[in-house]
């Protein structure tokens, strides 16, 4: 797993990805990729906003650290969430982990192909492993989250801390 | 300083801690008596529950005068961090479970529970645990040994008597050197530990468990929210050899058990130290890293949160029964 990690992580810093990215480019400093037109949560969470809805996932940098994804709790369609509260949860390495919604809303769709197979957040954490989508109930609610360059900002900071 | 309950007392609160808390599974109540609190010395918070081997209601555990409440973040002696340390002896496992779950998510102070012993031999998973894959079903049923479903994650145990569980429940900014991430979290864990078998034993984390040598006595798991995280250790001080046999080896094994039974995989500790001796090490540990200061009961409060269910529960027959017919 460790070697897995690795070569993940050499991979996203040379920007190679088996994952197609037509419409965001990614913006990477650090070993972990962050792509332009998400924005981002001190959480590690990302958000893409597109017209009505709002699609949630977890950052390159929170799967880098979280290790091998083998289990995802997730809320069924219908539920709300709300800004900067907990939805669902991974398990990696004997942990759980919660995962915050940057933004409030009703969830109007859950990736189900994480029960069978976590593994997505690890290997696409920005499009195959994306986790609800949502209504926003409050859409100004993305203007106090970061933007790329901010959140790499933020994750070389928190690296370096530690 | 009075002991907090007697066998006597009732808590005035019991209303509000029971709506922290759902109901377990147990059928008859017990009383703590006087004689069985225990008070530390060295400005140390001891909060000592005792059951003798009897089911429990949760609320028993609960003669607090006073609902705890959260705090501000504390710092004690030379400007550590505070720990609350909680001792108890012979609590149900599920009631630990809950009562550490509450806190994780409802408090704002750090604590270190430590139960020396569980009641009697349950089966514990991780929050992904499939019956199927990790329990013998039809001895378990037939045997009637509660399997529990906890909020953390990691692998499947047997604890009872022979268990001494040691949890810290920290505020990710007490820890500021650690990332709120499952390795460095236990990569601290593992110093702490460190300090407490050294000149004992060949002490190591390997693939993320407690080993001496290369055998088990450790299973760990972890929890992490937004600000806080728990990781908690059930240690094999000692273990019916005979209740192994309720555990399958699991798919997901790591590389070093080489595909090892049960018995050839785990040792006990009590080969190496007693259960006092690693207590108070432990406490002793924890001293490098927080600073553990006595507090009047009173001022020891649980948070009162209506609105919070803890989610570890015991599987119901009906669960584990097409488990073990799958199995078949």
């Amino acid at each position: 797993m460790a070697l897995r990690i690795w070569a993940s992580s050499t991979a996203n810093a040379l920007r190679l990805s088996s994952a197609t990215r037509p419409h965001f480019s990614p913006l990477s400093r650090c070993f972990s990729s962050v792509l332009d037109g998400l924005k981002y949560a001190n959480s590690h969470e990302w958000v893409k906003h597109e017209g009505s809805v709002a699609t949630i996932g977890i950052t390159d940098h929170a799967q880098d650290h979280l290790g091998e994804v083998v289990f995802v709790d997730l809320p069924d369609t219908g539920g709300s969430v709300a800004k900067a509260t907990g939805f669902g949860a991974v398990e990696s390495v004997k942990a759980t982990s919660d995962i915050n919604s940057p933004i409030s809303g009703e969830i109007v769709e859950v990736n189900t192909k994480l029960s069978d197979t976590p593994g997505l957040i690890n290997s696409s954490p920005y499009e195959d492993g994306w986790m609800i989508k949502v209504k926003p109930s409050n859409p100004s609610e993305l203007e106090s989250l970061m933007g790329a360059k901010e959140y790499t900002k933020f994750c070389e900071e928190e690296d370096a801390a530690h | 300083m009075s002991p907090p309950f007697t066998s006597s007392s009732e808590p005035p609160c019991r209303s509000s801690i029971t709506s922290i808390f759902k109901p377990s599974w147990h059928s008859s109540t017990t009383h703590a008596s006087k004689d069985e609190v225990g008070w530390g010395g060295f400005n140390q918070i001891y909060l000592v529950f005792r059951y003798p081997p009897r089911s429990v209601k949760l609320h028993t555990l609960l003669h607090i005068k006073k609902p705890l409440k959260m705090a501000r973040r504390q710092v004690g002696h030379a400007g550590l961090p505070l720990m609350n340390i909680v001792r108890m002896k012979g609590v149900p496992i599920l009631q630990q479970l809950e009562i550490e779950e509450c806190l994780l998510r409802t408090s704002s102070d750090n604590w270190c529970i430590i139960n020396d012993g569980a009641d009697k031999p349950s089966i514990v998973m991780g929050v992904s645990g499939k019956p199927a894959g990790l329990v013998e079903i039809r001895p378990v049923l037939e045997d009637k040994i509660p399997v529990i479903r906890r909020f953390t994650g990691g692998g499947t145990v047997i604890v009872d008597h022979g268990t001494i569980f040691v949890s810290f429940i920290c505020n990710k900014n007490d820890v500021a050197d650690v990332q709120p991430y499952p390795r460095p979290i236990m990569s601290w864990s593992g110093l702490l530990y460190s300090q407490v078998f050294q000149g004992i034993a060949d002490f190591r984390l390997r693939e993320n468990d407690y080993v001496i040598g290369l055998r088990k006595f450790g299973g760990n798991a972890q929890s992490i929210t937004k600000n806080r995280w728990i990781h908690h250790t059930s240690f094999l001080w000692d273990y019916e050899t005979r209740n192994m046999s309720y555990l399958k080896i699991p798919e997901r094994a790591p590389d070093y058990r080489l595909g090892r039974d049960h018995l050839d995989f785990i040792c006990p500790m009590k080969d190496y130290l007693s259960r006092s001796d690693f207590i108070s090490k432990t406490i002793d540990a924890t001293r490098s890293h927080f600073s553990v200061k006595s507090t009047e009961f009173e001022t020891v409060r649980l948070p009162s949160n209506p609105k919070f269910t803890p989610t570890s529960r015991l599987l119901t027959n009906q669960e584990l029964e097409p488990a073990g017919k799958t199995s078949i």
